[in-house]
C-alpha cells in the first residue's frame, strides 16, 4: 500500500466518527425538521455514485484505446464502487422520501435514471464474473453506456417535473448547513479514493500471483 | 492494410456500399429461411396474447396497459431476434469472415443494425394491429406520430442490442447475458416509447407531449448509435 494510505484511512475513520456530531448540530430545516439530515449522507453518496461510473467509463475508454491492464483494473474497481455507492444512495433516498414525500419511491426521472445506472453497474459486474475470456473488453463497452447515463441523472431534476430537489439547492445552502455537508462530501470522497486504492492493490497482487503461478508451471 | 480496417470514411459511397452488402446478405438469408422473422413474430404475438389472457376482463383492457404491453413484447421479441441473428453468424464463423474483410467495421455494424431494424419493423407491422385489436387501444388514431415513435424507439433498442449481441458472440452464457446487459441500458428508450405511446392514446391528444418524447428518443438514438459505432470498432478488434 502507498505510504499515505494508513494516515488517510485513519483520517477518513475520524471524519465518519465526527460527522454525526456536526450533522446533529446543524439546524433543522424549516419544512421537514430534522428528517432532512439524512441528506448529509445521501447527497455525498449520490455524488460518489455519479463519480464512479464516470471513472469506470473513462478508464474503459482508455482500456479500449490503449489496451493497458491498469485501465481495466481501475474500471472494474469503479464498477464495484458504482454498485456500493448506488446501494447507499438508493437506501438513504427512500428513507428520506418516506418522511418528506410520504412514499418510499416515485418513478420520476431522477430516481429511475439512478436505478438504471445502478443496474448497469450490476450488469458490468455480472459480465465480468460470468462472461468468460474476453469479458474485459465487452464490459468496457457496457461501461461507456453507464457513463453516458451520468449526465442524464444529473440534469434530469432540472428538466422533468419531479418532487426531488433540483441541483440548485446546494449552492444556496446557508453556511450552518453547508459546512457539515462539505465535511461529509470530503469524508465520502476520501472513502472512495481509499476503497479504489485498496481494490486496485488487490487486483495488482492477484495479477502478480497469477504470473508467478504461470512462471512456476513453466 | 490491417484486416477489418480500411481507409473508407463514413457516409462515402464505399461505406454505403458495404452497409448495403451486409444488409442485403442478412435479408437474403432471412428471406430464404424465414427463421428469425417467423419465430420472432410468433413469440411477440404469443407475448401479447398472454398479456391479453391475463389482463383483459370481460372485453375491457386495463387503462394505459396497451402501450406498456406493446413495448414489452417488442423488447422481448427483439432480444430473441438479436440472439438468434448473431448465433447464426457464430455457428458458421461468418462474423469472423466479416470482421476480416477489408471494410470499415462501422459499416458492418450499420448493416447489421439495419437488418435488425428491418426484422423488428416486420414484427411491429403485425404486432401493432394485434395490440390495437386485443386492447381496444386506438393506436392508429395518429399514424404520423405513431410511426415516428415506433421508428425511433426501434432504432434505439436495436442500436444497443446489435452492439451487445455482436460483443457477446464469443462470450460464455451469451444467451443469459444479452438481456442482463441490454435491458438496463435500453430502459430509458422503452420508458420514452411507452410514455409517448400512452400520450397518443389519451382521449385529449396533446401533440406537445408526444413531440417531447419523440425528441428524447431521437436524442437517445443519436447518442447510442454514435457510441455503438465507436465501441463496435474498439471491442470487435480481436
Amino acid at each position: 500500500m502507498p505510504k499515505w494510505f494508513t494516515p488517510a484511512a485513519i483520517l477518513c475513520g475520524l471524519m465518519f466518527v465526527v460527522s454525526p456530531v456536526l450533522i446533529a448540530r446543524a439546524p433543522d430545516e424549516s419544512a421537514m425538521g430534522m428528517v432532512y439530515k439524512i441528506y448529509y449522507y445521501h447527497m455525498p453518496s449520490a455524488w460518489m455514485f455519479l463519480l464512479a461510473p464516470l471513472v469506470c467509463g473513462v478508464s474503459s475508454a482508455l482500456f479500449l484505446v490503449r489496451g493497458l491492464a491498469k485501465d481495466d483494473r481501475r474500471a472494474w474497481a469503479a464498477a464495484e464502487l458504482t454498485v456500493l455507492f448506488g446501494a447507499l444512495t438508493l437506501i438513504t433516498g427512500p428513507l428520506w422520501a418516506r418522511r418528506a414525500w410520504g412514499t418510499w419511491w416515485v418513478w420520476d426521472a431522477r430516481l429511475t435514471s439512478s436505478l438504471v445506472g445502478w443496474m448497469i453497474g450490476w450488469a458490468y459486474l455480472i459480465l465480468r464474473r460470468y462472461g468468460g475470456p474476453g469479458s474485459d473488453k465487452l464490459a468496457a463497452g457496457v461501461a461507456l453506456f453507464g457513463a453516458v447515463n451520468v449526465p442524464f441523472i444529473f440534469i434530469s431534476v432540472n428538466y422533468w417535473r419531479t418532487i426531488h430537489p433540483p441541483t440548485t439547492v446546494v449552492p444556496k445552502l446557508p453556511v450552518s448547513m453547508g459546512v457539515p455537508l462539505w465535511f461529509c462530501v470530503t469524508a465520502f470522497l476520501l472513502l472512495f479514493v481509499l476503497l479504489m486504492t485498496m481494490r486496485l492493490r488487490l487486483e495488482q497482487t492477484r495479477t502478480r500471483l497469477d504470473a508467478l503461478y504461470v512462471a512456476l508451471d513453466e | 492494410m490491417t484486416p477489418g480496417r480500411s481507409s473508407v470514411r463514413p457516409l462515402t459511397p464505399a461505406f454505403v456500399r458495404t452497409v448495403w452488402m451486409v444488409l442485403r446478405k442478412d435479408l437474403t438469408v432471412e428471406m430464404r429461411s424465414g427463421e428469425i422473422a417467423y419465430t420472432t413474430l410468433f413469440f411477440a404475438a404469443s407475448c401479447v396474447l398472454i398479456f391479453a389472457f391475463a389482463l383483459v376482463r370481460e372485453g375491457r383492457a386495463p387503462a394505459g396497459g396497451a402501450a406498456g404491453i406493446l413495448w414489452i413484447a417488442i423488447l422481448f421479441a427483439g432480444t430473441l431476434a438479436l440472439g438468434r441473428a448473431f448465433e447464426r453468424e457464430r455457428q458458421a464463423e461468418t462474423l469472423r469472415a466479416l470482421l476480416l474483410a477489408p471494410v470499415p467495421r462501422p459499416a458492418i455494424y450499420v448493416g447489421k443494425l439495419l437488418g435488425i431494424v428491418a426484422l423488428l419493423a416486420a414484427t411491429e407491422v403485425v404486432l401493432l394491429p394485434l395490440v390495437d385489436f386485443l386492447f381496444t387501444a386506438r393506436l392508429f388514431a395518429h399514424p404520423f406520430w405513431l410511426t415516428g415513435l415506433v421508428i425511433t424507439c426501434t432504432i434505439g433498442l436495436a442500436a444497443v442490442g446489435t452492439l451487445f449481441a455482436a460483443m457477446l458472440v464469443r462470450a460464455r452464457s451469451r444467451d443469459m447475458l444479452l438481456p442482463v446487459l441490454l435491458y438496463p441500458v435500453v430502459v430509458p428508450v422503452i420508458i420514452a416509447g411507452v410514455q409517448g405511446t400512452t400520450a397518443l392514446l389519451q382521449p385529449a391528444f396533446d401533440a406537445t407531449v408526444v413531440r417531447f418524447w419523440l425528441l428524447l428518443l431521437v436524442t437517445f438514438d443519436v447518442v447510442f448509435v454514435v457510441l455503438a459505432l465507436w465501441t463496435f470498432e474498439a471491442v470487435m478488434s480481436d
